[in-house]
C-alpha cells in the first residue's frame, strides 16, 4: 500500500493506495503509527477512495488508530469510502465509532 | 466424467503475499458465472479472510500448504480452503462476531462474519493438530442483461 500525507495543525490526512490486507496491514499500520506519534494530532483523516481492496485485516488496522486516537480525545475519519467498502465498515459497526469526512 | 461443470485445484506456501494472489485465482475462476461487481468482491473478500486464517492462524509462525479448490455447478460456485495447521477447538467460539484467538495482533475478529455475510453458505471443519477446512458457496443471481 501507498501512502501520502499532509498534516495541517492537529489535522493529518493520509491518502491510501492499494489493497489493504493482512499482508499490508502491519506496514500501513506502522506507518500511521508514525504520523500520529505525536500527541498533539487530534484527527486523522484517511481518504479511502484509491482502496481497492479491504478484508477484515483492514478493519482491524482502523479500530487499532481509533482506540489510539481515542485515547487522547482525538478522532478518526475517513473520507470517499468506495461503496464495497462502506458494506464491510457498516456490518462491522466502525461507523459508531468513527466519523465519515 | 468429473463430477462438476468446472473445477480447479491450487496449493500454495502459507505467506501472506499469496492472500491477493489467492483473491485472484478465485476470483477469476468465479467470474466464469458472470457475476455482478459486487458478487466477485464479495468472493474476493471470503476467499482472503479463509485464506488469511489458514495463513496467520492455521500455521501461525510456522509454514505449510494452503490448498484452495474451486468447483463450478449451474449457477453455483463452491470453494474449499484447507489448511493442515493447528486446528480450531471450538468453532462455534470462533464464528462469534468479533471474537479473535490473537487480540494482541490488533485483529478485528470479523472473518467469519464476514464470510458469512457475503457467501450463502459456509461450513467449518477442524481438528485440533490436524488443520481446517472451510467450504463456501455462492450462487450468482440471473439477471435480464446477461
Amino acid at each position: 500500500m501507498d501512502l501520502n500525507a499532509i498534516r495541517t495543525g492537529q489535522r493529518v490526512k493520509v491518502q491510501l493506495s492499494g489493497e489493504l490486507d493482512q499482508h499490508s496491514a502491519d506496514g500501513v499500520r506502522d506507518a500511521l503509527d508514525a504520523l500520529i506519534a505525536d500527541g498533539s494530532v487530534r484527527e486523522l483523516v484517511l481518504d479511502m477512495s484509491r482502496v481497492s481492496f479491504m478484508d477484515s485485516s483492514g478493519l482491524g488496522v482502523l479500530l487499532g488508530r481509533y482506540r489510539t486516537l481515542n485515547a487522547r480525545g482525538g478522532r478518526l475519519l475517513l473520507s470517499a469510502v468506495p461503496a464495497p467498502i462502506d458494506r464491510i465498515l457498516k456490518l462491522s459497526g466502525m461507523y459508531s465509532l468513527v466519523d465519515r469526512a | 466424467m468429473y463430477m462438476h461443470d468446472n473445477q480447479m485445484h491450487l496449493q500454495f506456501v502459507s505467506l501472506s503475499q499469496n492472500e491477493a494472489f489467492a483473491r485472484s485465482v478465485a476470483g477469476a475462476f468465479f467470474t466464469q458465472l458472470n457475476p455482478t461487481l459486487e458478487e466477485l468482491t464479495d468472493v474476493r473478500t471470503a476467499i482472503s479472510e479463509a485464506v488469511t486464517n489458514a495463513i496467520i492462524h492455521g500455521y501461525g509462525n510456522d509454514t505449510g500448504m494452503v490448498t484452495l479448490e474451486g468447483a463450478l455447478d449451474g449457477d453455483e460456485c463452491t470453494f474449499t480452503i484447507r489448511d493442515a495447521g493447528v486446528g480450531i477447538p471450538d468453532v462455534a467460539l470462533a464464528r462469534q462476531p468479533f471474537y479473535t484467538s490473537h487480540p494482541e495482533l490488533e485483529r478485528s475478529g470479523m472473518g467469519f462474519t464476514l464470510m458469512e455475510t457475503f457467501m450463502d453458505e459456509v461450513a467449518v471443519e477442524s481438528e485440533v493438530g490436524r488443520g481446517t477446512t472451510v467450504t463456501m458457496k455462492k450462487r450468482v443471481k440471473a439477471q435480464a442483461s446477461k
